[in-house]
């Protein structure tokens, strides 16, 4: 899992209580007859922010993202940015533009006079116009292409006359609808950084809609999790992997392994859990929960310890059988079946080479860190 | 949807009830006016205004009843073009169909009856009646020449099936750019007039025509063959002229079929007859449907062929709706035969639009 | 896969059939003697009958002078129905749902396969109505055909823009609303310019249809505006004649070329995309 790159802005306005938000979405729900697309929806976005909205197919990250840009009117709710209210505003009158998954690039245009358009719609000279369009294809490094017809054009280059477009007219809000889906693996690493380098060049704000929980880790400076209509958890893309605030974002991002129990009676320095698969387990304790109450341990599987023999200092510990393993170079991936027949997801980190790796059908420790539980009440 | 939304702000007034009574007050006159010509006294001074005041207010209403939104005109006025424009020049007609089919012939301007008549006690009079419909339906010339038409146009539409099949599976199975190629020259011939293509027929089946001088000269037949004017050639003038028509929806399904289809019934032990019947045929059905209506319900109705290639005595009811029109002058009565003409194709017609809609959804 | 005989062969046979009448018509409009079928040695006599007139024959050779007539009402018809069609074509698939959008559905299908005496008769009947209430239209002549043959071709060229437009990413449009074009804009920038090989085609359709018809045109027609498919169709009506054969090789040594020039236009441009 790559650990988030510190492109957050420096400060983090988000943490501040006063801090006024540049865009305020506000109890939208959006219906399409019985189906409800967007549930009751309320999130803060501040100026020069990389938002990233995660969520599988059809969980209504990209209908939130087309009532922002003004091609869905929302059923509830109101969207306000910068201050003011959108309802009624049309698409062609908000201060955002929009990258299309698909590019949308006219087919029956130039590259220079697709970027031109959104400036000549806008009233300005054709010279005024084409002087920007000329400036804004340097930076997305295609002056050279600006003769060319979008199908004369690779992958990579319709992707950047496609964010050029959206940008030329300097939008307060720039919405990218999957903007790297399109691309191969390898280019899209790429683009991504590229991508965090406009954003910080212009200091536009984005929201970034995506399926991919690595390009939302990388890109983002806040990450929000959807999920059926609803946002499962909005936070920095550290804290939606570290302290996950549901057993769905703790699976949906990243692997996990999920054991659930009972709160037992509490010590002063720690909890104890009843799990069927575990037994008594030790955890950090946290406020707000009662005795008997059914709570899910949340478990990294790169946080296991695996070792032959119980280490001395292990609080919880058991054994089981290591039924596979994968070797994916930088690290190793085991599934180890407990005694009680319970598969938990382990990797290691393979630093060094070791002589002995654990291997296929070895009896094994598997030990957990009170501290790297995460308790789940939902 | 881009363009919708931004036409639609959410508007709510009590306005529906008061516009709904309003347009049904306005199509309700001129409903009864337009059709019965009834005479209304003093009307005819102010006539002029009233037509103008009912087609501005008329249509004003329509389209806003139609478009449920009334602050916002663009939206309404777009729809309004095409659909005020079918309405008056494709459904419309058909009332007027009705309307006159309810009346008697007479010699006058125009050739019919009105539907009722003011007595000189100022009684009204209903002349409208059904006696159109019981005549043909009581006559056997009519009714034979329906059934007829039926017979012949299903027989044509079988035989275009069996024609058209194995020449739009053998395009659908043609690698590029032979099926294109094919393509084209089976719509190439729809591209050139329907009426000279029929025409040309004449020539080949005459007694004297290039096919009897061709046998003749060949030995195989010593009299030549009598073709036209015969229902054989009215069987071949309608499968030649609608070929295409069944061949091209045919094409569109097959070339969908994925080969691995017929691979895998293969490989699971299907002969090529099984394979057939059992994989291609269920799944180029939509296909046969549409070819087969899209030859059939103009096949009813067909005057051309039967008047140039059949004889005297093929029955066809586009033909007999035609002459009562032409030679009898009978308006009502070519209207009588026109709408249960139509109801028969009603049915094949909603069929048809459902399969295809069907196949829409399917993508 | 393996392929037997028989489809090869039927599909020959089949491709003879739909041109063999089609070649035997072009042949015979060559032959020395009137017998249409018989063939008396090869002359261009028939063509020479055609315009025997010099340019008068424009107006003295009722074919000629009803080929005009044909070619007006298929331009005007062809155009109106093009933007009627392309009309319906944007609402059904752009409008989302209204009222009416199922009716206005049922109407442009049905054209396509309603018999055409039963649309000849009913429009007839609608301007021999409208006449007497409305004063409109003043008997029957070109603008009683040219308003049949727009609204059935409207029909077809609604189907074929409306699968055009189905095909048409709407995100193309959703990008010109969003960089700031108002939708009157936006269908003229982008709509317009990206379906217009459909509506190309659809007028050429139109246009072919209109030039076509004869059932129709024989309702709806009056004196001074017989086209040229009425006035063949009672020529041949008594039958066989070789100066139909001479313009009917005219007609389809033209619709043959243009078939060509547009195959080779389409092609070359296909090319150019990739």
């Amino acid at each position: 899992m790559p650990s988030n790159p510190s492109i957050a802005a420096n400060t983090r306005p988000w943490r501040d209580p006063s801090a006024k938000p540049f865009i305020s979405i506000r109890h939208i729900t959006k219906r399409f007859g019985d189906f409800t697309a967007v549930n009751d929806v309320s999130l803060d976005i501040y100026r020069g922010e990389l938002f990233c909205l995660l969520g599988g197919s059809g969980c209504g990250k990209s209908t939130l993202l087309r009532m922002l840009a003004g091609f869905e009117t929302p059923t509830q709710g109101q969207i306000l940015i910068d201050g003011q209210d959108m309802a009624g505003v049309p698409a062609d009158k908000r201060p955002t533009n929009m990258m299309f998954q698909s590019y949308a690039l006219f087919p029956h245009m130039s590259v220079e006079k697709n970027v031109a358009y959104g400036l000549l719609r806008e009233g300005k000279s054709k010279a005024e116009a084409y002087a920007r369009v000329a400036e804004m294809l340097a930076l997305v490094k295609l002056e050279k292409y600006a003769k060319r017809k979008p199908h004369q054009l690779s992958g990579g280059q319709r992707q950047r006359v496609a964010l050029a477009r959206s940008l030329i007219k300097q939008p307060k809000l720039l919405l990218l609808d999957e903007p790297l889906g399109a691309l191969d693996k390898k280019l899209r690493e790429e683009t991504q950084f590229e991508l965090i380098n406009i954003q910080e060049t212009l200091g536009v704000t984005f929201i970034v809609v995506t399926h991919d929980q690595d390009e939302a880790m990388t890109l983002a400076t806040r990450i929000g999790v959807m999920t059926e209509g609803v946002i499962a958890q909005i936070g920095e893309p550290r804290e939606i992997y570290e302290t996950p605030q549901s057993r769905f974002v703790a699976d949906f991002i990243g692997s996990v392994n999920l054991f659930e129990g009972q709160v037992g009676p509490a010590a002063p320095d720690f909890m104890r859990v009843d799990t069927a698969d575990l037994g008594p387990v030790a955890v950090p304790p946290r406020p707000g929960l009662t005795q008997g109450q059914t709570v899910w341990l949340a478990m990294r599987p790169e946080r296991v310890w695996l070792t032959r023999e119980k280490p001395a200092e292990a609080i919880n510990s058991v054994r089981g059988e290591v039924r596979d393993m994968g070797y994916v170079g930088h690290m190793s991936s085991y599934v180890v079946r407990l005694d009680n027949g319970r598969l938990v997801r382990v990797t290691q980190a393979n630093e060094g080479r070791r002589d002995n790796p654990i291997t296929w059908d070895e009896q094994v420790s598997v030990s957990f860190e009170p501290a790297d539980f995460r308790v789940l009440t939902e | 949807m881009s363009a919708p939304d931004a036409f639609t702000p959410p508007v709510a007034s009590a306005w529906p009830l008061v516009r709904r009574v309003a347009l049904a007050l306005f199509a309700g006159f001129w409903a009864v006016y337009a059709l019965a010509l009834m005479p209304v006294p003093g009307i005819e001074a102010i006539r002029g205004n009233l037509i103008a005041l009912t087609v501005v207010l008329g249509g004003f209403l329509v389209a806003d009843e139609v478009t449920e939104d009334l602050s916002l005109p663009r939206r309404w006025l777009v729809i309004a073009v095409p659909l005020v424009w079918f309405l008056l020049f494709f459904l419309i007609p058909f009332v007027v169909l009705g309307r006159i089919s309810l009346s008697e012939t007479v010699i006058a301007r125009p050739p019919y009856t009105p539907l009722w008549e003011r007595g000189p006690d100022g009684s009204l009079d209903i002349l409208a009646g059904f006696q159109n419909y019981s005549w043909i339906l009581g006559d056997a010339l009519y009714r034979n020449a329906y059934l007829s038409s039926i017979k012949i146009a299903a027989i044509s539409t079988l035989l275009a099936l069996l024609v058209g099949y194995p020449i739009a599976y053998y395009i659908a199975r043609s690698p590029e750019p032979r099926r294109s190629v094919l393509l084209l020259l089976v719509i190439l011939p729809f591209w050139t007039s329907f009426l000279l293509r029929v025409y040309a027929w004449i020539g080949f089946l005459r007694g004297n025509g290039v096919i009897n001088n061709v046998l003749l000269s060949l030995g195989i037949i010593e009299e030549p063959l009598v073709m036209m004017q015969t229902d054989f050639a009215v069987y071949l003038g309608i499968v030649y002229a609608y070929l295409p028509f069944m061949i091209l929806p045919l094409y569109a399904t097959l070339v969908k079929l994925d080969d691995a289809l017929i691979e895998a019934a293969s490989d699971l032990g299907a002969s090529p007859a099984v394979t057939f019947v059992t994989v291609t045929l269920p799944l180029s059905m939509p296909g046969i449907i549409a070819g087969s209506m899209l030859v059939f319900i103009p096949a009813i109705g067909e005057y051309v062929i039967p008047a140039l290639l059949g004889g005297p005595d093929t029955l066809m009811i586009g033909r007999v709706m035609w002459d009562e029109f032409f030679s009898s002058r009978d308006w009502p009565v070519a209207s009588a035969v026109a709408i249960v003409m139509l109801i028969l194709v009603v049915v094949p017609i909603m069929w048809l639009q459902s399969v295809q809609n069907r196949q829409e959804e399917q993508g | 896969m393996k392929r037997g005989w028989f489809l090869p062969v039927f599909a020959v046979l089949g491709f003879a059939f739909l041109y063999a009448p089609i070649i035997s018509l072009v042949v015979f409009s060559f032959n020395e003697s009137r017998l249409v079928t018989v063939w008396g040695g090869f002359s261009t006599q028939w063509y020479g009958e055609l315009f025997a007139d010099g340019w008068d024959s424009w107006q003295t050779n009722p074919l000629l002078a009803a080929s005009l007539i044909s070619l007006k009402v298929a331009a005007i018809a062809a155009s109106i129905a093009t933007v009627i069609g392309t009309l319906a074509a944007f609402v059904l698939t752009r409008f989302g749902k209204f009222r009416g959008k199922l009716l206005l559905t049922g109407m442009i299908t049905a054209p396509l396969v309603m018999p055409e005496v039963i649309i000849g008769l009913s429009l007839l009947l609608l301007f021999v109505s409208m006449e007497m209430v409305l004063g409109w239209p003043a008997g029957r002549g070109l603008t009683t055909v040219v308003i049949a043959h727009g609204t059935f071709c409207a029909a077809y060229v609604a189907v074929i823009a409306q699968s055009r437009l189905r095909d048409m990413d709407e995100s193309l449009e959703e990008a010109a609303r969003d960089l700031g074009a108002g939708p009157v804009r936006v269908f003229f920038d982008i709509t317009l310019p990206v379906i217009a090989p459909a509506l190309v085609s659809g007028w050429l359709l139109a246009f072919t249809l209109s030039l076509d018809d004869l059932v129709v045109a024989s309702f709806v027609s009056g004196p001074g505006a017989s086209t040229l498919p009425m006035v063949i169709f009672s020529k041949v009506r008594l039958g066989v004649s070789p100066d139909v054969n001479a313009l009917a090789t005219i007609i389809i040594a033209i619709v043959a070329l243009a078939v060509t020039i547009a195959g080779v236009l389409l092609r070359r441009q296909a090319r150019a995309a990739r």
